[in-house]
C-alpha cells in the first residue's frame, strides 16, 4: 500500500506544530487577500517570499501553498457577497452566488462553497497520491529532447486559456524567456545581457520583478478606474442550508470535484477552467437550466468545488514535471530553485517528505478554511469595507521592503520601479503579464534542454520530431496553437469569458 | 492610418525589444547547432521577437479597434516617485521617515488624496514597519536617521 504509506509520512510532516502553524498563516493571510480588492495571490506570495527563506523548504511551501488555495476561498466570498470575484477562479460564482445573497441565501451559499471545497480538497488530494507517482515515473524516462518538447506544449497550452490575443502571449513568453537569459549562463560562464552590473550576474531577480509586473502596474491600473462602491448584501442569513438545497448540491459538488481533478492536471488548466466547465456541466444537466443564473445553488457547489480541486491538482505538473501552469506556480519554482531543490521528478525521490507534507498540508488547509470562513465570516465582511486608498500604499510598502530584502539590496527595489513601468505599459497595450513570468522562469531550463538534445543529435533538429513522445507533445502544441487561430473556436472561447 | 492601436504599438515594442536583443547579443559566441554558444539561444529569441512583433503590428493595421487607447500616466508615475524615494531616504533617514515618506507620496496617486488621513497613515505605518520588519523580521536596515543616532 504505497498510496497510504505515503499520505501517511505525508500527514506526519504536516501535523508537526511549525508546518501546522504556517499552514495556518497562509490560509488567514490568502483569505485576507482573497477577501480585499485589487491584490492577488502572485503579488502576495512574492511580497512573503524572502520572508520564507530562513524556514525549511517544505514549511515554506505549505504557508505560500495556503497562500494560494486561501485566497480562491476569500475570493469566492467576496463573489458571494459583493457581487465582485476577488479572484479570477470565482468569476463564475458570482453569477448564482450573489443571487442567493440577494434572496438572503447568502450564509447558504458560503456554506455549500465551504463544504463544497473541502470535499472537493479532499478528493484531489487522493487523486495527486494516486496519480502523482506514475506521472513522476514517466517524467524519470523523460530525455532532454522530450522536455524541450514538454516545456514547449506547457507554455503554449498555458496561453491557450489566457484570454485576449493568441499571438502576444507567446510573444510576452519568448520575452519571458529572453529576461531569463539574463545573467551568467552556466555552460559557459559568460555573463549575457549584464551591462557590467554586478547585481545582474546571478539574473534579473524574479521576485521584484514579479511585484513590479504584478503589484505596482496593477494599482497604477486600478488607480485610473474609479472604484466603485462596494453594495453589501443586506444580511448574511443562516448558514445552515436545507436538506433540499443539500440533495441538489451533493451531485454538483461530486461532478465539480472530478472536472476540477481532470482539467488541473493539464499544464495551463487550474482552477478558472475548472470552475468555467463545472458550470456549463450543471447547466446541461439541470432539469430547470432557467434556474442558473438567479440563484441556484448548483450553480455555486459546482464551480466552488472545481476551482478547488484544480487549484490543488495544478501542483501536480510543477511537482512532478517541473513545469508550472500558472503564474503562481513559477513562483513555487521560484521558492524551490531559491532552497536549492530543483522542481522535476526528483522531487518526489530524492525529498519525499516535502512532496507528500505539501500535499497533506493541503487538506490539513482546507479543513482549516472551513473552521476559518464560517464562524469568522462577520469579520471578513468587515474587511471589505477597509478603503483601497487606505490599501495600496501598504502593498507598496511592502513590496518594497520584501524586494530589498530578497538580496538586502535597493538595487532589487529599482528592478521593481523598472518592471513596473513596463508592466502597466504591457497592461495598456492588452498583454498579460502571467506568460512572461512562466517564460522566464522556464527560460534557463528551455535553453539547457535544446542544448543537450542538440548535443546528443549532433545538431540535428529531426531529433523533436523523430522521438515519439516528443513528437507527440510538439504535435499537441501545435494543435493546440491551431485551433486557438481557428476562427470559430476563437470566437466560441471569448464567448465564454465574456460571459463573465 | 493604424486601426488596433494597442497591437500595433504592442508588436512595436516586442520588435524592439527582439532587436536591442540581437545587438547586445552581438559579441557572444553563437557556436553551432550541436555545440551551442551562449549566443545561439538569445539570438534565435531576437528573431523570433522581431519576426513576432512585426506580424503583430502588421496585423494590426486590418484588425478592428478595441476603442481608443488612454495613457494615465501619473498615479503611475506618482506611485513609482514614492517607491523610489524610499530607496534613495532609507540608507539615511531610516525606515521610520521613508516609509512615512512612501506612503504619503503614494497616497498622492489616488483621487481621493486626503492630507490628513494620509499623514496618519504614514505616521503609522512608518512605526509598524520598522516594529515588524527590522525589529521582528531583522532587515538589515537603519530605524531612525543615521545622523541622529550618533552612527
Amino acid at each position: 500500500m504505497d498510496l497510504l504509506a505515503n499520505l501517511a509520512l505525508g500527514f506526519s510532516v504536516a501535523v508537526t506544530p511549525i508546518n501546522l502553524l504556517y499552514a495556518f498563516v497562509g490560509c488567514v493571510v490568502g483569505t485576507l487577500i482573497g477577501v480585499l480588492p485589487g491584490i492577488g495571490p502572485v503579488a502576495t506570495i512574492a511580497m512573503l517570499l524572502p520572508i520564507t527563506y530562513g524556514l525549511e523548504p517544505v514549511t515554506a511551501l505549505i504557508m505560500l501553498a495556503g497562500i494560494y488555495y486561501g485566497a480562491s476561498y476569500g475570493g469566492s466570498t467576496t463573489a458571494i457577497l459583493v457581487n465582485l470575484p476577488g479572484e479570477m477562479s470565482s468569476v463564475i460564482t458570482v453569477l448564482d452566488g450573489h443571487q442567493m445573497a440577494r434572496q438572503g441565501r447568502a450564509g447558504a451559499a458560503l456554506c455549500i462553497a465551504a463544504l463544497g471545497s473541502f470535499f472537493a480538497g479532499t478528493t484531489a488530494t487522493m487523486v495527486i497520491a494516486a496519480f502523482a507517482p506514475p506521472l513522476a515515473d514517466l517524467a524519470l524516462k523523460f530525455d532532454a529532447a522530450e522536455y524541450f518538447s514538454l516545456m514547449v506544449l506547457g507554455l503554449i497550452s498555458a496561453v491557450a486559456l489566457a484570454h485576449g490575443s493568441v499571438l502576444k502571449a507567446v510573444l510576452m513568453i519568448v520575452l519571458g524567456l529572453l529576461l531569463g537569459m539574463v545573467g551568467t549562463d552556466v555552460n559557459s560562464g559568460m555573463a549575457r545581457f549584464s551591462f557590467g552590473s554586478p547585481e545582474l550576474i546571478d539574473g534579473i531577480g524574479f521576485v521584484a520583478m514579479t511585484m513590479g509586473l504584478f503589484a505596482f502596474a496593477e494599482i497604477a491600473v486600478n488607480l485610473e478606474q474609479t472604484m466603485t462602491s462596494r453594495i453589501l448584501a443586506e444580511r448574511i442569513g443562516s448558514l445552515w442550508i436545507t436538506w433540499k438545497e443539500f440533495k441538489q448540491s451533493l451531485p454538483a459538488i461530486l461532478r465539480g470535484s472530478v472536472a476540477g481533478s481532470v482539467l488541473g492536471i493539464l499544464p495551463g488548466g487550474g482552477a478558472t477552467l475548472s470552475a468555467f466547465a463545472s458550470y456549463t456541466i450543471e447547466k446541461k444537466l439541470a432539469k430547470d437550466p432557467s434556474r442558473f443564473g438567479k440563484g441556484a445553488i448548483e450553480g455555486v457547489a459546482g464551480p466552488e468545488s472545481a476551482n478547488n480541486a484544480g487549484a490543488q491538482i495544478s501542483f501536480v505538473p510543477m511537482l512532478t514535471l517541473g513545469i508550472p501552469s500558472n503564474a503562481v506556480m513559477a513562483l513555487m519554482v521560484g521558492a524551490l530553485i531559491i532552497h536549492d531543490i530543483q522542481p522535476g521528478p526528483e522531487i518526489m525521490t530524492k525529498t519525499p517528505q516535502l512532496f507528500w507534507g505539501l500535499i497533506a498540508s493541503m487538506w490539513v488547509g482546507n479543513a482549516m478554511l472551513v473552521v476559518l470562513n464560517l464562524p469568522l465570516i462577520g469579520l471578513w465582511v468587515k474587511l471589505l469595507s477597509v478603503p483601497y486608498r487606505l490599501l495600496y500604499p501598504m502593498i507598496l510598502l511592502c513590496c518594497a521592503i520584501g524586494a530589498y530584502s530578497t538580496n538586502n539590496n535597493m538595487f532589487d527595489v529599482w528592478i521593481a520601479i523598472l518592471f513596473g513601468l513596463l508592466g502597466y505599459i504591457f497592461l495598456k497595450l492588452g498583454c498579460e503579464p502571467a506568460p512572461l513570468l512562466l517564460g522566464y522562469i522556464l527560460g534557463p531550463l528551455l535553453e539547457e534542454n535544446l542544448r543537450r538534445a542538440l548535443v546528443l543529435s549532433r545538431g540535428d533538429y529531426t531529433v523533436f520530431a523523430t522521438r515519439p513522445m516528443s513528437a507527440v507533445m510538439l504535435l499537441m502544441a501545435c494543435g493546440l496553437l491551431v485551433l486557438m487561430i481557428v476562427p470559430a473556436i476563437r470566437a466560441k472561447r471569448e464567448a465564454v469569458f465574456q460571459e463573465s | 492610418m493604424i486601426r488596433n492601436q494597442r497591437d500595433f504599438y504592442a508588436g512595436l515594442l516586442f520588435a524592439a525589444f527582439g532587436v536591442a536583443a540581437l545587438i547586445f547579443a552581438q559579441t557572444y559566441p553563437i557556436g553551432t547547432a550541436a555545440r551551442m554558444g551562449p549566443g545561439y539561444f538569445p539570438r534565435l529569441l531576437g528573431i523570433v521577437l522581431v519576426a513576432g512583433g512585426a506580424l503583430q503590428a502588421f496585423l494590426a493595421l486590418r484588425t478592428k479597434s478595441e476603442g481608443p487607447l488612454v495613457w494615465h500616466w501619473r498615479p503611475l508615475f506618482v506611485l513609482l516617485i514614492g517607491v523610489a524615494a524610499f530607496i534613495v531616504a532609507t540608507p539615511f533617514l531610516g525606515m521610520v521617515v521613508s516609509a512615512f515618506a512612501l506612503v504619503v507620496i503614494s497616497s498622492a496617486a489616488s483621487r481621493e488624496f486626503r492630507w490628513r488621513p494620509a499623514l496618519l497613515a504614514g505616521a503609522i505605518q512608518g512605526v509598524a514597519a520598522a516594529a515588524l520588519f527590522i525589529y521582528g523580521l531583522g532587515v538589515p536596515l537603519p530605524v531612525w536617521p543615521v545622523f541622529l543616532s550618533g552612527g
